[in-house]
């Protein structure tokens, strides 16, 4: 990839055990985004897909490696990166509006708590929950507090957003309309966004190129598969589309026998720090 | 069950009952019973009608009654340094507790937020909590009567040193466990320390701040009637002993409730505080 907006370069991260003997989650790990990417990363639990996040969000530090974002080194947490995290992790005790404020605030600090309003305001509004804004999180269910999760990270125009399977605890409904919610404003803002998922068809239907990672510990980057989806896709109509199961197949294949076979069968040419990119098409003549 | 009353109403009606009972108990077991054996009229009027009547030295509940309606009727007359208003009793020793226990929170919130922030300095001052937590807070009378020479002000850092430790231990329970999720929501939006402490340590950890406040009230009220005992001259405990030397027991049994009364109406004070600060999740 030529554009790196992201590039993590060969991290590792390892955690103390109780036997003295610390283990390492991953090591040598390295990824490069583009600017404007929506990038899912796969991967079963343990594999250290959340301590990457964490990485890249400033709140975990590597063992070693280095994170670049925007040609700049990340040490610590910063208002260039928003996380979504799986919990919502609103404040309790704040409304919704309060709780978008608060960033707001927080990232520009010198405006008029007017101004503040309006703009938190506006990102509720953006995540469909115009006339909760006064409610406290506990008064709204599991997915107005995942979207005003959304809002408040959208709120203060992040570089990139950063997401911890987002919608992992909401039922399927809510999840459907979350995933459209949050395509929409990606397509639209040309966001650049970072996702941890386990669900395939989460990935499938969001994702630009979806990562995918073996099983931990020692987990590695095993490919970076390029979705062959059409840009435009409808919910209802990209399971009919001739590339959709070649697609699905491949990342199935890798969860159920790869995530755990990779290590002992790496493909011939196989290189940490520039996984090979592969993007699973219907077998048809015009493959190059 | 198909009640109709609600559960509040049966449960007050069954309240007075229970009064009810103890009060005719109450005025049974002290009324006046069969005159003692005959003896002689001199040594009868100085052993008094307890004595010569079989009539119990407590007082019934009548008698108890009617004091009490005295009392409530001039609650705030000041005679002289034994003859005060309950009123007046009972306000010296809130104020005293009002001043120890207002220096106890200026201490104990800052302290508290100190230790549940830093882990080394929960390490550091542990024992010396541990230690000084239960130590009855009158066995610091003499220490501070000998230090302070003031026994007004002894009381007051008796009360102090009561509410300190769980208010304090509340505190630094409450701050270091705030949820790792929102102290990381700060950190992703570079929060600065002072403004996260306020935005978000404080609400966060308040219900557990109030609680302690509220344990600490009531340990402070349970204490200032025995320090008051201790030092004397004013309060409602030197009221107590006071009326004990002079061998009233009515005014010891209204001193008693007056004492219940006021204690709950300042636990409940503290849990409407709690409440107001407790959010839902």
């Amino acid at each position: 990839m030529s554009d790196r907006f992201i590039s993590i370069e060969g991290i590792a991260r390892r955690f103390p055990t109780r036997s003295g003997e610390p283990v390492t989650i991953f090591e040598d790990l390295s990824l490069s985004i583009a600017r404007g990417d929506f990038v899912c990363i796969i991967g079963h639990s343990g594999c250290g897909k959340s301590t990457v996040l964490n990485v890249l969000a400033g709140l975990d530090q590597p063992d070693a490696g280095f994170v670049f974002i925007d040609g700049k080194q990340i040490t610590a947490p910063g208002l260039d990166r928003a996380v979504i995290f799986q919990s919502h992790a609103l404040l309790p005790w704040k409304t919704a509006l309060g709780n978008v404020a608060y960033a707001v605030a927080s990232r520009w600090p010198s405006l008029k708590k007017a101004e503040i309003n309006a703009r938190a305001q506006r990102a509720i509004d953006l995540v469909g929950l115009h006339g909760a804004e006064m409610k406290r999180p506990a008064e709204l269910s599991g997915g107005m507090r995942q979207r005003v999760g959304i809002a408040r990270a959208l709120s203060i125009e992040p570089k990139i957003l950063l997401m911890d399977e987002p919608f992992s605890a909401l039922d399927a409904l809510t999840r459907g309309a979350l995933q459209d919610e949050v395509r929409r404003i990606c397509r639209d803002t040309g966001q650049t966004l970072f996702m941890i998922t386990h669900d395939v068809d989460e990935a499938m239907y969001l994702a630009d190129k979806i990562v995918l990672m073996t099983n931990g510990p020692g987990a590695m980057i095993a490919e970076i598969v390029e979705n062959p989806l059409p840009q435009e896709r409808k919910r209802d109509e990209i399971h009919r589309h001739p590339d959709y199961y070649p697609l699905r197949n491949h990342l199935i294949d890798f969860l159920v026998t790869r995530s755990v076979t990779f290590r002992n069968d790496m493909p011939a040419g196989y290189d940490r720090k520039k996984p090979p990119v592969v993007k699973p098409r219907a077998q048809t003549p015009t493959m190059a | 069950m198909a009640s109709a009353a609600p559960l509040s109403l049966r449960a007050g009606v069954l309240s007075l009952l229970i009064f009810a009972i103890f009060a005719l108990a109450w005025h049974m077991a002290t009324r006046g019973g069969p005159a003692g054996p005959a003896m002689d009229p001199e040594y009868a009027k100085l052993m008094g009608a307890t004595a010569t009547q079989g009539k119990s030295a407590m007082p019934g509940p009548l008698e108890v009654g009617a004091k009490l309606i005295e009392h409530l009727r001039h609650p705030f007359y000041d005679h002289g340094p034994n003859d005060k208003g309950l009123g007046v009793q009972l306000a010296f020793s809130m104020l005293r507790v009002a001043a120890g226990y207002g220096l106890a929170v200026l201490v104990a919130i800052p302290l508290g937020f100190l230790i549940g922030m830093s882990p080394l300095m929960n390490k550091a001052l542990d024992p010396f909590i541990q230690i000084m937590k239960p130590v009855s807070p009158l066995a610091w009378m003499p220490l501070a009567l000998y230090t302070i020479k003031d026994s007004g002000l002894s009381a007051i850092f008796v009360i102090f040193i009561c509410s300190l430790w769980p208010m304090l231990v509340n505190t630094a329970f409450g701050v270091s466990g705030v949820r790792k999720e929102w102290l990381n929501v700060a950190r992703t939006l570079e929060v600065g320390p002072w403004r996260r402490a306020f935005t978000v340590i404080l609400p966060a950890a308040a219900p557990t701040i109030f609680t302690g406040m509220r344990i600490s009230i009531g340990i402070a009220w349970l204490v200032i009637v025995a320090a008051e005992m201790l030092v004397g001259g004013t309060g409602i405990g030197y009221f107590v002993w006071n009326e004990w030397n002079n061998l009233s027991i009515t005014n010891v049994i209204i001193a008693i409730l007056l004492i219940g009364v006021v204690g709950m109406l300042l636990d409940q004070l503290l849990a409407r505080a709690a409440r107001a600060v407790t959010f839902p999740e």
